[in-house]
This record gives structure tokens, sequence and C-alpha cells, in this order.
């Protein structure tokens, strides 16, 4: 398989993650949806890294890894942060500071 | 033998390669459109986790099998674990409402998705993708993990170091957000004692269908035919009933 296809393949999880950040409510699942674009990123290294022959592009791949689980870790923390304020995940209710 | 099951992951034949990478970018590119459709926040985890696994397995593929693991071990195992951690805190019954909040938000989503695709695939198609440069031997000369490992303590060394204080301001970060702030001081042994005796109710409350008519310890336990169990009370107790010379209210009830 060339790197053209894992390349397309990525780009495809990037939108499909994307639209996942616009259109859904629930907080946990728009940072789902922010792993899931990580991921597509994570795959394009990888097929950059076997494209060019070196494994520069896996080193970067796995600092990805290592910065999301860090993100992930404050973000959930903050979820539960506003979760027990206003008791609810959804990103419409953390409106405090709009009107 | 796990050396002859990853070189069968990185060296099999052409054809063999093509049919898992259409079967697994299939399944990938399913799970994750089923991701943001599905409304219940488990599903979607789920999903993600199907996503991750066919991933893993591609990196497996492209001779990086260091990744692969990590892959699994870290997002399938660690990250989407914290994710259903969350999920079981806030209610595995979260859904989404399907509810606009901002009209035409989905047609400008749908719009701008279309419109990153373009562009993401324009510019891969400027870009010179050559064919892999003979992957595995280069990749993988002396191995996977050592290679990896000598990347980053030479050339990336300094972003290695830099990773170790973004972990630990994201574990005190998480500490920080996690502490709450108490508002009123911890209520005290004494401070409990005088609740209880306020309340009227010392005892805890009797097992149903336990005790007749109280709930005290010496009162005996009520049969099934009205008649009284005597050896219900423990020994103790009934030990002090005797020296008390007073029998309780509630065997005389049901004596007489």
């Amino acid at each position: 398989m060339s790197p053209v296809h894992y390349v397309a393949l990525s780009v495809i999880l990037f939108v499909i993650g994307g639209v996942g950040v616009l259109v859904r409510r629930n907080a946990i699942i728009i940072f789902m949806c922010i792993e899931l674009m990580l991921n597509a990123c994570n795959l394009a290294f990888v097929a950059f890294a076997s494209m060019h022959g070196n494994l520069d592009g896996q080193v970067i791949a796995f600092f990805v890894m290592v910065v999301a689980a860090a993100e992930v870790v404050v973000g959930l923390a903050i979820l539960m942060a506003i979760y027990r304020a206003r008791r609810s995940a959804s990103v419409d209710d953390a409106n405090l500071l709009k009107y | 033998m796990s050396h002859q099951l990853l070189a069968a992951g990185t060296n099999a034949d052409a054809i063999s390669r093509e049919t898992v990478f259409w079967i697994l970018a299939i399944l990938a590119t399913g799970a994750a459109l089923t991701m943001i459709l599905v409304r219940r926040a488990v599903h979607c985890a789920l999903m993600l986790a199907v996503v991750m696994l066919c991933l893993a397995t591609m990196y497996a593929m492209q001779g990086a099998p260091f990744l692969a693991f990590v892959q699994i071990i870290v997002y399938t195992g660690a990250v989407l674990m914290l994710f259903l951690f969350v999920l079981m805190l806030i209610g595995i019954h979260s859904s989404d409402s399907i509810v606009e909040t901002i009209k035409g938000q989905r047609l400008a989503a749908g719009l701008a998705a279309i419109g990153l695709m373009v562009l993401l695939s324009l510019g891969i198609g400027h870009a010179a993708l050559g064919p892999p440069t003979h992957q595995n031997d280069a990749l993988n000369g002396s191995g996977n993990m050592p290679g990896i490992a000598q990347l980053i303590f030479s050339t990336y060394v300094f972003p290695f170091e830099v990773t170790g204080a973004l972990l630990i301001t994201a574990a005190l970060g998480a500490m920080v957000l996690a502490h709450r702030e108490r508002t009123s001081p911890k209520p005290t042994q004494r401070d409990l004692v005088a609740r209880r005796l306020a309340s009227g109710h010392l005892a805890p409350d009797p097992s149903p269908g336990v005790y007749a008519l109280h709930d005290a310890a010496d009162r005996p336990a009520l049969l099934p035919d009205g008649s009284t169990a005597p050896e219900s009370v423990s020994t103790a107790l009934a030990q002090r009933l005797v020296e008390d010379e007073e029998p309780p209210a509630v065997m005389k009830e049901v004596e007489s």
C-alpha cells in the first residue's frame, strides 16, 4: 500500500472528527472527536515516516500521543468541574459569560 | 514467536496487505461516522475504540510496532478508560440533545467539512508523495524500538524533557481542578453525636420485619406465628435485663 492511501484515510478521519466537534453538544463526545482528529494526525505521521524511510515521523507521533494523554487528563478534570457546578455536560449550558 | 507475528504484520505480501488495508479503512471510517451519529456517549466511546484498534493495526502494517503497542496501551487502554470513567461519574445515560441551538449549524458544519476536505485533498495532491522507501529495512534495520530510543535520546532529547514538564503540569492541573473547596467546616465527632441526639433516633434503623414495636436491641424478634424469639436477644443483654429485674414493655405486651 502506498502512503497516499494512508494519508487519504487520515484526511477522512480528520474531517469526520472536525464535523463531530462542530455538530455535537455533549462535551465528552466533543472531546472524543478531538481524540479522533489527533489519531488521524498520528496516522499521517506514521505514513510519512514509512514514506521517507526514517523514524522521525514515528517519534513525532509518539510525542503527539503523550501530549494527547496530558490534554485528556486536564480536559476531563475541567469537564468534571463544570459538571459539578452546572449539573450538565452540555456545552450549551456553560453560558455564564454569554449575557 | 512474537517476532514472527510482528514480521507477519510488517512483511506480508502486497495483496494481503492491500486487503487488510481496505478492510481496516472501511471499518475505521464506518466506526468514525457512527461515532458522530449515535446519540449515547457510551456508544461513541466504543466506536472510538474500534477506530483506535484499526489504527493500531495500520501502524503495525507500516513498520511501527512500537507505536502500535503504545496506541493500544495508552489510547485504547488508558485514555479511553478515562473517558468511560468520567462518563460513569457524569451518568452513563448522558446523551446529546438533538435541538439545534444555532440556526443552520448542521448545514454550516457540513459545508465547512466539505471545504476542509477539499483543502486537505488539494494540499496532499500537490505534495510529493512517493512510494515507501524500503521501509522495513531502513526503518527497522537495528530494530524499531532501539531506533526510536536513539532518536528520542539524541535529536529529540529537549522535547522529551519538556514532555516531562508537561506531564507534571497536567497532573498538577488535574489535582487543582479536582480539588473542592469546603464551604462549611468539617463536622467533628461531637457534631455528629449532637445531630443524632437531636434527631431523636439513636439506634440504626431495624431490619424490616424483625422487631415488633420497638427497634432497640434488647427487644426480641417477632416470629411469623406472632410469638417472640428470646434467643434473638444477645445473652449479654439478657443478663443485664435480669439484673434490672424489669422486663421490657414489649415482652410484657406480647406475653399478655
